[in-house]
């Protein structure tokens, strides 16, 4: 079965490439708006990666990647957080509440499709 | 002439050895003779005893005069050189002696009298030196007052006990833009001589600056300072770097710290546009990265050669767009770009364990817990605001015991590449997000003080981090702030000792010597208290029947001294007619109030200029029935001390008539200047009152208690308005 990944991000140009890059990977492709949806989704589809961007209206990254750390159900979920945010600071909080990695934008798209398929090989 | 005892004493013995000596002979001889010869003598010299008698008597005459001149000459003139040193020696000047006497006494009248010459000079000397020296002292004090005057900095000087010593007038025009009541007391309720910093800033702030200080003198920091930026009561934004004034031994070392100076910059509008700048240059560089981010992922997909043609030309309108919002935002940046500023938050470079022993003090103090502190690294040095840091992790604290009655705390450092990680840590409950976010956002609230800081503006002045964690295994969870830590070379210029003492030699002064005493108000000296004198005009006499206050006019007396450059004047629109009959007595006219405050405006001001204060009026009971009717409408309880000079006059003078302020102003002498209108009279209030103060000294009065006691004493104050 293709695994699945959640794209989470309020920014329709970059959800448009990266949604093409990642179905012509193979993943199955889904898409949150919001930092809401993005949880709801994610309780509800039990993605296997979620590409988490930290500026999102509702939530942000990081509340979303706390509350599903707080849930030992999604356990398996891997969460990529994707932000414009450069600060060293930024990073850190992200690794310490629980992202397994962290991008800054922006980056290229040969290395995000090789950092998820490190990430989801690790995985199986 | 009088004839000295000692010398009468002398002759009768003379006279008495001699007569003895004469029958003694004649007994002698008589005892040889045989007893016809002693009876032939005895015939023969019979008639003639008279004439031996009168031998005797003639020599004992010139024995006697003999012993007189030899007396006089002797002992009577070192007497009369006594009287003439004694006259030297009480003279401011020495006048050469007319001494009359022997050879030696005139020798030592000399002598005293070149003794007595070189005392002259000597004192002439100290004199010269002592006009000398306090010319330099005054020299000096006119360079530090010019050089302060100078200054476009504002510049106050305190004593420990937050009393301004010294202020220039910058620090004056800085102090009028900070006061709630600007046009009213235009400041000087908030700075003057004798007046305390602490109605400006924070108590606990200072004493926080200052605790810094003298941890980085104990640890033998050359020239320690500290810096703060609070906020005023007016909203204004103030930087205040604090250097502290010590005292010198005699060795020239410098000792305890005695006082500090505060040199105090409005950084309101500096730190306005330095945030505004920041939100600028934040949205150049997240949505830039957003942009190119978009952009790039696009461009790689454009890359694939199988892509279709639909896919193609949705793809170049991802880069289409965000190049276009990319040239936008930076027109715009290029807009309101404003000038390079430079007011950051300014951090001071502080010993992460000191950091960590004020924070568990604050957090001990308020929230009773105790709190731990876990390896602590000497050796890590923070780039902080360490009041704001300390506020935060103490409010943090607070709302954990308010809100999960947490026991204990652990407070954590270790340095995290080039940040270091502080953590407040506790067992138990853990919290969830919503929480930790509206802890982070809200107003740090302590009790009644509170502050428009929340932890997150804390955590962005630091252009730190902060978040809440958990260690489930261990069952504890923690705040994390990760904060900026002090280069290598910041640390070496806060523990650098040196050695030159660089600091200008303006400190002759005796200005630190006054500190609080620890006497209630009651027992304290008059001389060392404050007053302020005030005088008010009125519409009439009669407060309860609708009479209304038109002026307040105040001086204020500090260390003995009237400080006219210190004075409160306000007229009052007292909100009814005033009758025609009193505008001849005190000039003001209808018109005059027309548009200026109402009394429940003037007072607090009023207030303020009067803190800590003693008031002084004529009359007084008058003056403070009116304040007092005014109690209801205000809220403020002018429960100050009051002597009143027309009570006090009285105690000085009861046998006078009239203790009116005219006639007793005629008495002392007193050159009145604008008598009648409120401040006027406050003035010659203030001259009468400084000329009673040493009159009551003399009669025994001394402290307040004392004064009130014989104020209370005379007959006047039985009468009753």
């Amino acid at each position: 079965m293709n695994q699945k990944i959640l794209v989470a991000d309020d920014e329709p140009n970059i959800v448009i490439s990266l949604e093409y890059l990642l179905k012509r990977e193979g993943y199955t492709v889904i898409i949150a708006r919001d930092g809401q949806e993005a949880l709801d989704m994610i309780a509800r589809e039990l993605p296997d990666l979620v590409l988490l961007d930290v500026m999102m209206p509702k939530k942000t990254g990081f509340e979303v990647c706390q509350e599903v750390r707080a849930n030992d159900a999604l356990k398996g979920v891997k969460i990529l957080m994707l932000t414009a945010k450069g600060r060293d600071t930024d990073l850190a909080k992200g690794t310490a509440l629980g992202a397994d990695a962290y991008m800054t934008k922006p980056f290229s798209t040969r290395d995000l499709a090789q950092k998820v398929a490190d990430m989801l090989g690790q995985g199986q | 002439m009088k004839l000295d005892r000692r010398l009468v004493f002398a002759i009768g013995v003379i006279g008495l050895a001699t007569l003895v000596w004469l029958l003694v002979t004649i007994g002698l001889i008589a005892s040889t003779l045989a007893p016809e010869q002693r009876a032939l003598v005895a015939e023969q010299l019979a008639p003639r005893f008279v004439l031996i008698g009168m031998t005797w008597v003639f020599g004992l005459l010139a024995i006697g005069a003999t012993l007189r001149w030899l007396f006089r000459r002797y002992a009577s003139a070192p007497a009369r050189l006594v009287e003439q040193t004694q006259v030297l020696l009480a003279a401011p000047k020495a006048a050469p002696m007319d001494h009359q006497g022997t050879k030696e006494t005139k020798a030592l009248a000399d002598v005293i009298f070149q003794l007595a010459s070189q005392r002259d000079t000597l004192r002439e000397d100290v004199e010269a030196q002592i006009a000398q020296a306090s010319q330099g002292i005054q020299l000096e004090k006119n360079r530090l007052a010019a050089l302060m005057a100078e200054l476009t900095q504002s510049v106050v000087v305190c004593n420990l006990d937050g009393r301004i010593i010294l202020y220039n007038t910058r620090a004056r025009l800085q102090f009028k833009t900070l006061s709630v009541a600007p046009t009213l007391a235009s400041g000087a309720e908030l700075v003057g001589i004798g007046r305390s910093i602490y109605a400006v800033f924070d108590r606990q702030l200072v004493a926080h600056a200052l605790e810094s200080i003298q941890q980085r003198i104990s640890r033998g920091a050359g020239s320690p300072s500290a810096q703060f930026v609070t906020t005023t009561q007016a909203g204004q934004l103030l930087k205040v770097q604090m250097a502290p004034v010590r005292n010198v031994d005699a060795a020239g070392n410098a000792t305890e710290i005695s006082g500090f100076v505060l040199m105090l910059e409005n950084v309101t509008r500096a730190f306005e546009e330095e945030h505004l700048r920041d939100q600028l240059l934040h949205s150049l560089t997240e949505g830039s990265r957003s942009s190119l981010a978009n952009i790039q992922a696009a461009v790689d997909m454009l890359a694939y050669p199988d892509l279709e043609a639909p896919m193609r030309e949705r793809f170049l309108a991802v880069v289409r767009e965000e190049v276009q919002s990319m040239s936008g935002r930076i027109t715009d940046m290029t807009q309101k770009a404003t000038q390079g500023l430079k007011a950051r938050w300014p951090m001071e470079e502080m010993m992460g364990a000191d950091v960590l022993l004020a924070t568990q003090r604050r957090i001990e103090a308020r929230s009773q817990r105790s709190v731990t502190l876990e390896n602590l690294d000497a050796s890590i040095w923070l780039k902080v605001d360490s009041f704001s840091l300390t506020q935060a992790l103490d409010y943090l604290a607070m709302r954990l015991v308010e809100e999960f009655d947490i026991k204990f705390f652990r407070l954590r450092l270790k340095a995290s590449g080039n940040r270091a990680q502080l953590d407040l840590i506790w067992t138990g409950q853990a919290m969830s997000t919503e929480t930790v976010m509206s802890w982070e956002m809200d107003s740090m609230r302590f009790g009644n003080e509170s502050t428009p800081l929340t932890v997150r503006d804390v955590v962005e002045r630091h252009g730190g981090e902060m978040w809440f964690e958990r260690e489930r295994v261990r069952h504890e969870a923690f705040f994390r702030f990760l904060l900026p830590m002090a280069s290598v070379q910041e640390q070496l210029e806060a523990t650098q000792i040196l050695q030159n003492d660089s600091r200008p030699e303006f400190y002759d002064f005796d200005l630190f010597q006054s500190t609080e005493q620890t006497h209630a108000l009651e027992d304290r000296l008059l001389s060392e208290l404050s007053f302020t004198v005030f005088d008010t005009e009125t519409t009439g006499l009669n407060p309860s029947e609708g009479d209304e206050i038109i002026q307040i006019g105040a001086a204020r007396i500090v260390n003995g001294k009237l400080l006219r450059q210190e004075s409160f004047e306000q007229l009052v629109n007292p909100g009814r007619l005033i009758p025609a009959a009193t505008v001849p007595i005190h000039g003001i006219t209808q018109d005059m109030v027309k548009g200026k405050p109402l009394i429940a405006e003037v007072l607090p001001a009023f207030y303020s200029f009067a803190q800590d204060t003693v008031l002084v009026a004529h009359n007084a009971a008058f003056d403070m029935k009116f304040l007092q009717l005014q109690e209801r409408h205000t809220g403020l309880v002018f429960n100050h001390p009051v002597l009143d000079t027309l009570l006090l006059s009285a105690v000085v003078h009861p046998a006078q008539e009239s203790h009116r302020l005219e006639a007793i102003a005629e008495r002392f002498n007193i050159t009145v200047l604008g008598r009648h209108t409120a401040l006027g009279d406050a003035f010659v209030t203030a001259e009468v009152w400084l000329r009673l103060l040493p009159l009551l000294q003399a009669m025994g009065i001394t402290t307040l208690r004392q004064a009130r006691e014989a104020a209370q004493k005379t007959y006047y104050a039985r009468l009753k308005y």
